[in-house]
């Protein structure tokens, strides 16, 4: 029986991922009435196949008949206990939905797709997939949500962040405002401080704006690769030329010991992100010291472009979250110099739809080094 | 090393006693079923009060009725199983101890329909204490999640591992019972709100304790022993220690 059977599993478990419907039922019943037979009593038992065939699958799978559970695949009774194969599938999963769909017969049914939650650890999201079969029994997949939920979340935040942080700005702008409409109160020396704040805020809304629309522009093209070829080392010369005002007199210097430096690309995003490196390394390095830029061969494929400051360097509980959005290791210092919480994630996902890789090591008390690895353009 | 009976039952072979294990089997599937129903009404009741959400309140009130209806049943058949079937030892403990669970269970529901019953009332409270009770909530939702999961795979180690958790479901009913007080004390605004959260906690708190005494069920069922009395946290509230509240 043994191929024919499998095959006909095989077709069922196809069946119940990619939605095939009508024949399913008849390839089912045939199935179960070869793989588990009746043992004596009305309790049937499953084949050695069946359980090795299911046992190949790494999502929870039961087959479930009058409430029983039939058979339990490992991932199954990892999540769920071991004694749930034979007991009420109850037992297994008590969530109030779950329960009115598992009982009565399922035979001629239509599919069904259940959200649950709390499967094994309270408040884990689940989807459940109920596969009724001709002969009554059913076919019970769960899905991991987990994953799905936690991209949602992440938006969700993202937009919460985003607010809190251009709210902060604006209510110090309506303060000031407030006091100025009242001009008795505000002598004009006064007057023409709480203007220089005002502008300050203003800025920095308009950045924060800015690098939120740049990321948004980057993450829509994230699958676009980009087609240009860039030739860094005049990229980077002329980076260094637009950032000298604000360098503070300290020197931003280049050392190319690549032989060739093409990149395929897209040369503004480029240009955007050697600004974020170059300005973080003026921001957090010590002053006097020298921000530094090489250029070297890193294989025959990729090139690897290193900003290198002296400062504080970061301690290695934050370097992972570093590229998060708004993640800051000091808030009151990122305030001060004036940072969005946006340029490393920017320099990320510029970074992300090159194909490239982003390292940053950094040790306390040294300073910080962001290794940016780029796939050299393509030759023509 | 002490003696543990379910091993045994799977090697019965006679008829009477295969009876009574798919009796006991699906006596054990309605007390999950209804189990999931406590577990579901306590996180809706609590999204319901973090929401203010009067309407998913009320839902979670008239669903109430379908874990009464089960407890319903599940006392009807355990009764009618020890009475038909005799079952001894294990099988017995296993029987007294569903009926027992189902009253527990039942008064967890209850306890989550009256929490979901005092939304409205603080709807448009403006004390947010209630940052404190949805971690406490959490905490006592685990561990009836805990306690359940323990009863269907007839875990003792779980079961016990639940009880030592009541600990932390006092110690955050002690310290929101303060902040409410403060509350009351520098707002009288404040005060009818605020003795709906206080009696919130007092639910979540009763929950956990239920929970507690489903896991001590549970540790009896499996071994046949009691678990040794557990380590109380500290009541600096002293009001209304034992009342029950329906």
């Amino acid at each position: 029986m043994e191929i024919a059977s499998i095959a006909l599993l095989l077709a069922a478990l196809a069946g119940a991922a990619l939605g095939g419907g009508a024949a399913f039922g008849l390839i089912r019943s045939r199935l179960v009435s070869e793989a588990l037979s009746p043992k004596g009593d009305d309790i049937p038992a499953a084949d050695d196949d069946s359980v090795t065939l299911l046992a190949a699958f790494e999502d929870p799978l039961l087959v479930v008949r009058d409430r029983r559970v039939l058979i339990a695949n490992p991932a199954a009774k990892a999540l769920l206990g071991d004694h749930i194969e034979g007991s009420d599938v109850r037992l297994a999963i008590r969530h109030p939905a779950a329960a009115e769909h598992l009982a009565g017969d399922g035979g001629g049914g239509e599919r069904v797709r259940i959200e649950l939650v709390g499967l094994g650890e309270l408040g884990r999201p689940w989807e459940m997939l109920l596969t009724p079969l001709a002969d009554g029994s059913r076919l019970v997949h769960l899905a991991d949500q987990s994953q799905a939920r936690a991209a949602e979340q992440m938006r969700v935040d993202f937009v919460a962040n985003a607010s809190h942080e251009l709210r902060t700005p604006l209510a110090t702008l309506i303060g000031f405002i407030e006091t100025l409409q009242d001009e008795a109160a505000v002598d004009p020396a006064t007057r023409q401080r709480f203007v220089g704040i005002m502008a300050g805020e203003a800025l920095r809304m308009r950045d924060l704006l800015d690098d939120l629309m740049s990321l948004s522009r980057i993450e829509a093209e994230r699958f676009a690769l980009p087609r240009d070829t860039v030739d860094l080392r005049p990229l980077i010369g002329e980076v260094r030329a637009a950032l000298k005002p604000i360098a503070g007199g300290r020197s931003i210097r280049l050392e190319n010991r690549a032989g060739e430096t093409l990149v395929g690309g897209d040369r503004s995003q480029l240009a955007q992100m050697l600004t974020n490196l170059i300005v973080n390394a003026l921001k957090y390095g010590r002053a006097e010291t020298p921000v530094r830029i090489r250029l070297d061969d890193a294989g025959p494929d990729l090139l690897r472009l290193s900003v290198i400051d002296k400062g504080d360097g970061i301690a290695a509980e934050h370097v992972p979250r570093l590229t998060e959005r708004f993640y800051r290791v000091d808030p009151g210092r990122s305030r001060q110099v004036g940072g969005t919480g946006l340029g490393l994630a920017i320099v990320k996902h510029i970074v992300l739809r090159h194909r490239g890789r982003l390292e940053i090591r950094s040790r306390l008390g040294v300073g910080t080094r962001v290794e940016v690895l780029l796939p050299r353009a393509a030759v023509t | 090393m002490k003696t543990n009976f379910w091993p045994l039952r799977a090697k019965r072979s006679d008829a009477a006693d295969a009876g009574l294990e798919a009796e006991l089997d699906r006596l054990r599937g309605t007390i999950c079923e209804m189990g999931g129903l406590a577990e579901a009404a306590i996180r809706e009741a609590m999204e319901a009060l973090v929401r203010r959400d009067a309407e998913a309140a009320a839902r979670v009130v008239r669903r109430d009725r379908k874990i009464d209806a089960l407890e319903t049943e599940i006392e009807r058949r355990a009764v009618e199983i020890i009475g038909r079937c005799a079952p001894t030892a294990a099988d017995l403990r296993e029987a007294v101890a569903a009926l027992k669970i189902a009253g527990v269970v039942e008064r967890i529901g209850d306890y989550a329909k009256n929490i979901a019953k005092r939304v409205p009332s603080v709807e448009d409270s403006r004390i947010r204490p209630i940052s404190l009770l949805p971690e406490m909530a959490r905490i006592a939702a685990e561990m009836v999640h805990d306690a359940l999961d323990a009863f269907a795979a007839r875990d003792p180690k779980k079961a016990a591992a639940v009880t030592e958790r009541d600990a932390a479901v006092d110690d955050f009913y002690n310290s929101i019972f303060r902040s409410l007080l403060t509350h009351m004390m520098e707002n009288p605004h404040n005060i009818t709100p605020a003795t709906h959260l206080l009696f919130v906690a007092r639910n979540l708190e009763r929950i956990g304790d239920h929970a507690t005494n489903v896991a001590e069920m549970v540790y009896f069922a499996a071994t046949g022993e009691y678990l040794a009395d557990r380590a109380k946290g500290a009541d600096t509230t002293a009001i209304g220690a034992d009342e029950r509240e329906k």
